[in-house]
């Protein structure tokens, strides 16, 4: 495509270069009635036509390639888009091995994985531009796209189509890795989070279920059970944090626990208002959240 | 001066009776009277009053052109701040909130409030210069259509100077737009602003119809018209067929965001695709819209600086059809990664890399000119040049896009970003200082200078390609489109950095700009009636024109008849010169047809758009305000309409 657009660039170029170079030397007052010109107005559209057709074809094929469906995917999985973040949920026939993580998706190496794809607020654009085009998440309308990743690696994705305040900062990440640290992080996923071990974590704990954490977000295994934010149940096991802003670390934790809103103006997580002994053992226990 | 000898037509137009010879153009009056005549008929009022009355298609058009380049300068500031915002990855000088209300206000100026009126603007300018005519057809239309669009832009910035400027981006998706998530009026703003530019951009292409079908001077022919008008006409139909999609889509989303109704709600039955389909059923052909008369512009100065006609006129023509008929048929590009079926894109990548052929062709035309001429490179011409080899880049790029498999990984990222920006800028804005350059002396009776000119054209021709040549790379490294901020380490810092120094250079280049038209403005040098020699007429009355734009209608004989017939040039005589009087000729042969009188200034069009304007603006507020806000429009049209007998009765056959 880049040889075919770029020759005929070339083609104008030299065309225009050369009646420019033309038109320096030109003497006569006599304008020249060259009848070349119809013939080579003829060869040029022909010419333009020719590439075109090819173009589309090849398009065509292309796209027919790219869309075709995998029969038995290896991996059925479906992507919720959310103002400002993913809510991925692992399908699977049988309900025990059924669960949700948030903005970063793990898919094993060279294995087939059907994404469905749904939006519940506004319209979102899937992009991970090293797997697969963009797919915009369209509420009312679901769609599905075929993924098919063939070496092992992170990738980057991001929201393509403009969803409101945070567009820029709603990315997420999909590692592909060998089936056998798939399945151990599989395996990993469907436990519930751990019983804090110590007092600082405990603490940590209280903390999170007496504030306004529990309306938005579910940590399996507690009563938190809120669906209107990320699943948290194994938030440390995360690269990054809130959709790709930051990485996951204790530092950058805090810092977002205690003020959302200087690092993602305008999401929809509140500032809470927590004082520095309350989210130094949050912090501590959602640490724990492997 | 001769009058018509040939069978074609009458010598004189006049009616049969003789009583009232003196007030009709011919043999009894000379020359020096019937220009006093004409003057003393057609002049608007001095003052304030006749400011705000004018119906003389030039007064509106050098308002239409200067007001429109206001905006292109307001907007042209938020692009800067933009380029400031992303020089540096995760750059504090601009947050959320106000960034997207600027990239929202950046689009929906340039596109609604610059591109779209400039071009008309030059149209209802030069068109009826350009076929030889005393006035536009429906002159006190025209008068409206600038003062609902001037009223439109000011609310719009307004809003945007109280901070509820709209941040959903030009295309305002449902249902980011919608009331769900829009909350507050910024949505509302933007709504009303269509409908107010959508009305002002119809009744010119009313206007320019109504005067290229019916009031070309006699003898100009299908064939004798030159492109310019041409690519006006085909753009007039094209905004005919546009923009009442936008404006019915855009209708709906402020029926949904003020009265609940449902048409993009998926919740209550309604479809958030709808609004995108209406609303690239509008996008895709406004496009076209800016880049139609941009080859008018082109054809103009080629033809003129090559000293030659445009080679291949037939093909022009059915090439601008084309293009006009096409431009429609690509909408759906835009929507590619929604996840329509595939057989039915496949149709629109089809028509996409079709479109490619009319503007290939007329390149083509275009360089065979220059190659057949002996062009004379002025600060117009170099312009066309800077056009070739941006445009055809950008054209290039579109075809990438057409593809579906590229589309889908370049789509909504900077790539596509330098894609539009090297259409438009190359494809409208760089014809445009061009067509600035060439008119400037027939509109103000100055000329630019050629040497500010030719920096002004390398400054801007460099910088654009330093800016808008590296957003091609970002968008391939994954670059998304209006995003606010972007992370360090993702290796888009240096390229948006070499964008944003680019972007001063165009800053510069627009700024000497500035310099020539006040420094020449300044000057006492007079421009001539002709100063390129050029072959249309526009260029065979006074710069600037009189008001009344001709002494006598000339009759023409050929697609050139300043070079075919020079001072042979032969006129019609017979209009009136003491009451407003407008010669209408047959639409396909340009026969004599009828003497029409044209309408006096008149107060009751800016009446009719302060009324209208009030409606607009209060419906955003309270669907109440559309009754009550009737009364006055009722009002304020009847006023307009109120007939006048006498003129009534004076519509005689020729």
């Amino acid at each position: 495509m880049l040889g075919v657009c770029g020759f005929m660039y070339a083609l104008v170029l030299i065309f225009l270069i050369i009646a420019v170079i033309r038109a320096r030397r030109a003497t006569g007052p006599e304008m020249s009635r060259d009848h070349g010109l119809s013939k080579t107005l003829g060869l040029w559209v022909a010419l333009i036509v020719v590439g075109l057709m090819g173009l589309t074809a090849t398009s065509y094929l292309i796209d027919r390639q790219i869309a075709q469906a995998a029969n038995n995917p290896d991996v059925k999985l479906q992507i919720t888009a959310h103002q400002w973040w993913w809510d991925v949920e692992y399908l699977d026939a049988d309900p025990s091995q059924h669960f949700h993580t948030a903005n970063e998706i793990h898919v094993p190496v060279n294995s087939s994985v059907h994404v469905t794809l749904m939006a519940d607020d506004v319209i979102h654009s899937f992009w991970v531009p090293s797997l697969h085009g963009k797919r915009d998440l369209i509420p009312g309308r679901p769609g599905s796209i075929d993924l098919r990743p063939e070496r092992v690696g992170v990738y980057r994705g991001q929201c393509a189509e403009f969803c409101g305040a945070q567009h820029a900062k709603m990315a997420l990440e999909i590692v592909v890795e060998d089936a056998a640290t798939f399945a151990a992080w599989k395996t990993k996923q469907l436990e519930t989070a751990p019983q804090p071990r110590d007092e600082h974590a405990a603490r940590g704990l209280d903390v999170f279920m007496s504030s306004a954490c529990t309306l938005c977000h579910n940590i399996a295994g507690t009563s938190a059970s809120a669906t209107l934010g990320p699943d948290l149940t194994h938030l440390a096991s995360r690269r990054m944090l809130a959709a790709g802003a930051l990485p996951n670390d204790r530092t950058h934790l805090i810092q977002w626990l205690s003020d959302p809103q200087s690092i993602k103006p305008g999401n929809h997580m509140p500032s809470l208002g927590l004082t520095a002994d309350a989210l130094d053992p949050l912090a501590s226990y959602l640490e724990t959240l492997r | 001066m001769s009058t018509i000898a040939s069978g074609i037509l009458p010598p004189d137009v006049r009616p049969a009776e003789r009583e009232r010879e003196a007030t009709y153009d011919g043999e009894s009056l000379d020359e020096v009277s019937t220009a006093q005549q004409l003057e003393k008929t057609w002049a608007t009022p001095r003052g304030l009053w006749g400011w705000l009355t004018t119906v003389d298609h030039k007064q509106v058009g050098r308002r239409y052109i200067v007001t429109a380049f206001v905006f292109f300068l307001l907007a042209g500031v938020l692009a800067v701040l933009m380029r400031l915002q992303l020089i540096k990855a995760d750059n504090g000088f601009i947050g959320p909130d106000l960034y997207n209300q600027i990239f929202t206000m950046h689009g929906s100026t340039m596109m609604f409030l610059f591109a779209v009126p400039v071009m008309e603007a030059m149209a209802v300018y030069l068109v009826p210069l350009m076929v030889g005519t005393r006035a536009i057809a429906f002159p006190r239309l025209n008068a409206f259509s600038y003062w609902i669009y001037l009223f439109g832009g000011i609310m719009l910035w307004t809003a945007f100077a109280f901070d509820i400027g709209p941040d959903t981006g030009w295309f305002a998706y449902v249902p980011l737009s919608g009331p769900a998530y829009a909350s507050g009026k910024r949505v509302d703003f933007w709504a009303q602003m269509i409908t107010f530019t959508e009305v002002a951009a119809l009744a010119i292409a009313v206007e320019i119809i109504g005067t290229v079908l019916k009031l070309r001077a006699p003898g100009m022919t299908l064939n004798r018209i030159p492109l310019f008008v041409w690519s006006m006409f085909v753009m007039a139909l094209m905004v005919m067929v546009a923009m009442p999609a936008v404006m019915l889509s855009s209708t709906c989303l402020i029926m949904d965001r003020l009265v609940g109704t449902h048409f993009f709600n998926p919740a209550e039955g309604g479809d958030a695709l709808l609004w995108q389909h209406l609303f690239w059923f509008f996008g895709h052909p406004e496009v076209y819209i800016i880049f139609i008369p941009a080859l008018g512009f082109i054809s103009a100065i080629v033809e003129t600086f090559s000293k030659r006609p445009v080679f291949g006129y037939p093909y022009m023509v059915l090439a601008l059809i084309a293009t006009g008929f096409f431009g429609f048929g690509l909408w759906v590009h835009h929507m590619f990664a929604t996840g329509l079926p595939h057989l039915g894109s496949s149709f629109f990548t089809a028509a996409s890399m079709a479109i490619a052929i009319p503007s290939g062709l007329q390149i083509f035309c275009w360089i065979a000119t220059l190659w057949s001429g002996k062009p004379v490179f002025h600060t117009p011409l170099l312009f066309v040049v800077g056009f070739f080899v941006i445009f055809v880049l950008g054209g290039l790029t579109g075809v990438m896009l057409a593809s579906i498999p590229m589309d889908l990984q370049v789509h909504d990222t900077y790539f596509v970003v330098a894609h539009f920006h090297y259409v438009l800028i190359g494809g409208g804005v760089f014809p445009l200082f061009g067509a600035f350059y060439y008119w400037f002396p027939k509109i103000t009776g100055k000329r630019l200078s050629e040497t500010l000119g030719k920096w002004n054209f390398w400054i801007f021709f460099v910088s654009f390609n330093i800016t808008f040549f590296p957003m091609h790379i970002l968008g391939l490294a994954g670059m998304p489109r209006r995003v606010y901020t972007y992370q360090a380490g993702l290796g888009w810092d240096g390229l948006n950095l070499l964008a944003t120094i680019g972007g001063m250079g165009i800053v510069i280049s627009v700024l000497l700009f500035i310099v020539n038209v006040v420094s020449s403005l300044r000057s006492a040098a007079r421009a001539p009636s002709n100063p390129w020699s050029a072959a249309t007429l526009e260029w065979a009355t006074s710069s600037p024109p009189p008001s009344y734009n001709f002494a006598h209608i000339p009759f023409v004989t050929s697609a050139q008849p300043l070079w075919d017939q020079g001072e042979q040039l032969m006129y019609v005589r017979g209009l009136r010169v003491d009451k407003r009087e407008i010669l209408l000729t047959t639409p396909l042969d340009a026969r004599p047809d009828l003497r029409e009188p044209s309408p006096d200034p008149s107060i009751w069009p800016l009446l009719s758009a302060l009324a209208v304007t009030a409606l607009f603006i209060g419906s955003i507020f309270n669907p109440w305000a559309v009754v009550i806000g009737a009364l006055p429009v009722a009002i304020a049209l009847t006023g307009w309409f109120w007939p006048k007998r006498n003129e009534a009765m004076e519509v005689e056959s020729a």
